[in-house]
């Protein structure tokens, strides 16, 4: 066998070493029934869940707990997924500021007890390019 | 005023210079199509020429109309609107400019034009196939900002089109028709930023300068001449290389500087999408290094150079297209451009691909088997393990792609990106850094003579016994300091100290023969220590800001948490690792005042880009503003002032890093500040701020009656009331005849020092107004109720508020230096590697001799390790 052969095939088993381990380290979106039934058979992978805030009638946000003078590092709300089930989830850093402008929250993390505690937050913000207010064009009919 | 004409003279100059890049494309085809390179046919060379030169005119018309809309605040035109505002500066207009995708498109082509007319001149006997698919590209590239709608068919997005026309469902266009905004959206807070002037034209000319290779590796191919083309191909190739490369350093320091997720680096796809053909156009340029001086690789050198460009473009797909979705933070928005991103794509991919597997038995390859004597085999090695390392990061961005192609098929797939992905890219990544820094160093000692056994052995023995000294003695370092090395940071540091001492040693020899050949060994010096400056920053770097307060909220959780981000109540002091630390209150940005001016110490007015002067604004002895004066702010930015102060040995600085209110992005964004030492970074930022959106709360006004000289306490604070004087003409009272005003005088003593508080009194036309006081840094409010001058009382009402604090997080990066002067030197070598070739034209017909060839950069990039 040559050389050249040798190299080749080490080259193929890095990729195939990187590809399954790729696979491994994939994570997946999940609703929080899964995710609870992930956690109850002892499977600790972190998941990604996307989800949103459960508003009242003033738009306002329910069940956002965030108290900075007592632990800056500790905030709690409440998640509703896809199929309408909702969720308490814990963030163990500060509130993200413009949490309560997002419409749309995916969570990555895992469940542990009854609680979601999840290490990152992605929002996705009402973006400006899909703004449909112009600042002053109601102003100018009067 | 509507001012549509603009509109219609960069709208019709996008048709135009499309409709030239198609003649130019085709003229040029014609001109080479079935004859040899260098013979051309005269009239379509001609008309081709023409045509991309009335292609270019076209473009550079096209950017001053645009540039003119954003420039003239011409809100008519949804881009202006959306991407700036009156009150921005003329270099942030610059920035806006190619916020949008459309811009950015511009922008990319502007770069094919420049590059294509420099080939126009400079290619000779290429010019007519290499233009032939430059112009190819500008046919794809300028259809995607066309804005041309057949039937149900929409060709590209155009910058130009009108606000009436993009959101025709506004209630004000039934009443007026010509409604034009008065201000416009503004720029992204986050872009304003002067690296985010440089950084994307930057980017998009490493972009644009990886098509000249490419260009050249297809006319290759089509008009059978192998090996000609790589000459021109590698001059180019190291243009892209070090543009490509310092571009996405700047995108790094930005992000360190801007954004506040803690690093320079975080595996976005976004990020990944330039990574990944940076180090397959770094393994080219090895490759046409390689064939070059020893006629090896040349099918490897072609597939490489190809694959580069098309890989360019699928980063143009990925971050375009929308397909990321969720899986960025920063891709751009999706304008419904897929279809033609798809069709762009697949159309260089097809061509190659067929042009490629057709010449692939006809390109010439080498018999010779290498030994592990022959330093090329170390090349090769190196260049398989960079692209190894992007087929990694490649494999892992491109999953939000299988979602989407698997959804199209009709399967859903809830496949997302790895959980830590900083964890998942580091642990392949590390060891991509352990290969390159190994065969960089190994390779450069061996590519300057001929090695056997004895002659390799003694020129590796000292390097490699210092990089092991070296790295005992760090590691011994390290454990002292009571922190960990994995085996892979000591693989890491080891290879890393054998690159830098290895490529040292050969750059000194070759400074002694010719300082031009070095600059590999200066690059490859350049990427060990951005390696080393990775390993320390990112591996090492040490959260300093841990909350020590002792509450602690998590009660259902037995284990530690993060407890990464500490309050700080303004003016009180809080330990943080070894530093006193304390806030001491919010900045504005004045221009023209150094540093930044306190905010107590303006009035703000109803022009937020005005405030009035409380007191003498001065530095040293200079006095800027006088009280009263207006001074212009900047009122988007607010600087929170930090002090740290070292316990042992009492040295001081201060940080003011800053957040901006903003709506439209959605509550507030946080920048860091960052306090440079040799050795580490003192990098920090604001985690959070009270609420700003909300009135405060103040609490119920509490009345006191004093008479001069009592003595109270407000909200803990010791207060003499000292007097009662008339009111001056202080801001905002606006004073008329006739008017009678007093204030008291209340001095407070703070924390740190005193405070005059002064709450006015006012009877005018027999009605009492009342201007109360406030100290922030106190929380107190004092406002005067009332008079009675018989008995010599005063009413005063109190009223007191929370007071003011931040979240902060306080990073220390060890070493991080060495990542930014790594980059420099990198910059510097491929800059010396193409000095070196300024003179080689294109393809002698002889190989080139021996002392032609030079030694080759091989680099990696920043990776954020753990």
């Amino acid at each position: 066998m040559k050389k050249a052969h040798i190299f080749v095939m080490a080259i193929i088993a890095v990729a195939i070493a990187i590809i399954t381990s790729t696979a491994g380290d994939a994570s997946v979106y999940v609703s929080f029934k899964e995710a609870r039934e992930r956690a109850a058979d002892g499977n600790l992978t972190k998941v990604h869940v996307v989800g949103r805030l459960p508003r009242d009638g003033q738009k306002n946000i329910m069940g956002l707990e965030y108290n900075p003078t007592l632990d800056p590092n500790y905030f709690a709300f409440t998640l509703v997924d896809t199929n309408r089930i909702a969720q308490r989830v814990v963030y163990f850093n500060p509130q993200p500021q413009d949490f309560d402008k997002s419409e749309q929250v995916v969570i990555t993390g895992a469940m542990r007890n009854d609680i979601f505690v999840a290490d990152k937050i992605l929002l996705k913000c009402p973006s400006k390019y899909v703004e449909n207010e112009v600042k002053g064009a109601t102003a100018s009919i009067n | 005023m509507l001012n549509t004409l603009i509109g219609d003279v960069g709208h019709l100059s996008v048709i135009l210079a499309f409709v030239a890049a198609t003649v130019a494309a085709y003229s040029y085809y014609m001109a080479a199509r079935g004859r040899a390179l260098g013979d051309t046919d005269a009239g379509w060379m001609k008309l081709g020429r023409g045509a991309f030169i009335v292609h270019s005119v076209a473009v550079l018309a096209v950017i001053v109309s645009l540039f003119g809309i954003i420039h003239g605040h011409r809100y008519e035109y949804y881009y202006a609107w959306s991407h700036s505002s009156n009150h921005l500066p003329i270099y942030y207009m610059i920035s806006c400019f190619w916020e949008g995708q459309e811009g950015s498109f511009l922008l990319w082509i502007f770069w094919h034009v420049c590059l294509g007319l420099i080939l126009m001149r400079s290619a000779k006997r290429w010019e007519a196939p290499v233009m032939a698919i430059f112009a190819g590209v500008q046919l794809f590239l300028t259809s995607m900002i066309l804005g041309i709608v057949l039937g149900d068919l929409k060709i590209g997005s155009s910058p130009f089109i009108l606000l009436r026309d993009f959101m025709p469902d506004l209630p004000v266009w039934q009443t007026n028709p010509n409604f034009v905004p008065t201000d416009g959206t503004g720029l992204n807070a986050l872009l304003q930023n002067y690296w985010m002037v440089i950084h994307p034209p930057t980017l998009f000319l490493g972009f644009a300068l990886t098509l000249v290779p490419f260009a050249y590796a297809v006319a290759g191919l089509w008009k059978g001449e192998f090996s000609a083309w790589t000459r021109p191909a590698l001059r180019w190739s190291l243009w892209g290389g070090l543009i490509l490369g310092v571009g996405i350093v700047m995108g790094a320091y930005w992000a360190y500087e801007t954004l506040n997720f803690g690093g320079y680096w975080n595996w976005d796809p976004v990020e990944n999408a330039v990574y990944i053909p940076w180090l397959v156009l770094v393994a080219s340029i090895h490759g046409l290094i390689l064939w070059q001086r020893s006629k090896l690789a040349l099918r490897t050198s072609f597939v490489l150079v190809i694959a580069t460009f098309l890989l360019i473009l699928y980063a143009t797909f990925l971050t375009r297209s929308g397909v990321l979705g969720n899986a960025s933070v920063h891709s751009f928005t999706d304008l419904g451009l897929s279809g033609q991103l798809m069709i762009y794509l697949a159309a260089f991919v097809v061509l190659s691909i067929v042009l490629l597997v057709s010449r692939w038995k006809k390109i010439p390859i080498s018999e010779k088997e290498l030994t592990t004597y022959n330093p090329e085999l170390w090349v090769f090695v190196g260049a398989t393990v960079l692209c190894l390392g992007a087929f990694q990061v490649l494999f892992t961005t491109s999953i939000p792609v299988y979602n989407a192609f698997l959804g199209f098929i009709g399967i859903k797939s809830n496949l997302a990106l790895p959980a830590d992905q900083i964890a998942h890219y580091s642990k392949f990544q590390l060891w991509l850094g352990v290969g390159v820094a190994f065969c960089s160093g190994l390779a450069q000692l061996m590519w300057w003579q001929k090695n056997d056994r004895s002659s390799l052995s003694s020129t590796l023995t000292v390097p490699a016994m210092l990089s092991l000294l070296g790295g005992a003695l760090v590691i011994l370092l390290v454990q002292y300091n009571g922190k960990k090395m994995e085996l892979s940071y000591i693989a890491l540091l080891t290879t890393a100290l054998f690159g830098v001492l290895a490529n040292l040693s050969m750059v000194f020899t070759l400074l002694r023969r010719k300082v031009s050949l070095s600059g590999g060994g200066v690059a490859h010096i350049g990427i060990a220590l951005m390696l080393l400056g990775v390993l320390a920053s990112s591996g090492y770097s040490n959260v300093i800001s841990q909350n020590t307060s002792g509450l602690l909220y998590s009660r259902e959780f037995d284990q530690t948490t993060n407890q990464d981000n500490v309050l700080l109540w303004r003016n009180d002091v809080t330990r943080m690792d070894k530093y006193d630390v304390r806030y001491t209150g919010q900045y504005f940005d004045v221009p023209g005042v150094p540093g930044y001016v306190d905010k107590q110490q303006l009035y703000r007015t109803a022009d937020e880009y005005k405030a009035l002067a409380r007191s003498d604004i001065k530095r040293g002895d200079k006095v800027y503003y006088k009280a009263g004066d207006t001074l212009e702010i900047l009122p988007e930015n607010t600087y929170y002032r930090v002090e740290y102060q070292d316990r042992e040995n009492k040295s001081q600085f201060t940080l003011y890093p800053r957040a901006q209110v903003n709506e439209q992005m959605g509550g507030l964004l946080a920048s860091p500040d960052v306090k440079v030492f040799l050795d580490h970074d003192i990098y920090s930022h604001i985690s959070a701020v009270p609420p700003i959106d909300q009135e405060k709360d103040w609490s119920e006004v509490k009345e006191h009656v004093l008479s001069i000289g009592d003595t109270i306490f407000l909200n803990d604070y010791f207060a003499v009331f000292r007097g009662v004087e008339p009111a001056k003409q202080t801001a905002g009272l606006g004073l008329a005849k006739g008017d009678l005003a007093i204030q008291a005088d209340f001095l407070v003593s703070g924390e740190k020092k005193q405070y005059h508080m002064h709450p006015v009194f006012v009877v005018r036309n027999r009605l009492i107004g009342r201007v109360p006081d406030e100290a922030e840094d106190l929380g107190l409010r004092l406002s005067f109720l009332n008079v009675e001058p018989q008995e010599g009382k005063f009413t005063f009402g109190v009223s007191t508020t929370q007071k003011d604090y931040i979240i902060l997080k306080a990073v220390e990066k060890p070493f991080i230096n060495l990542l930014w002067s790594g980059t420099l030197l990198m910059a510097l070598g491929f800059g010396m590697a193409i000095y070196k070739r300024r003179r080689e034209t294109e393809a002698p017909a002889v190989p080139a001799p021996e002392a032609g060839a030079r030694p080759r950069p091989v680099m990696p990039r920043p990776k954020a390790v753990a």
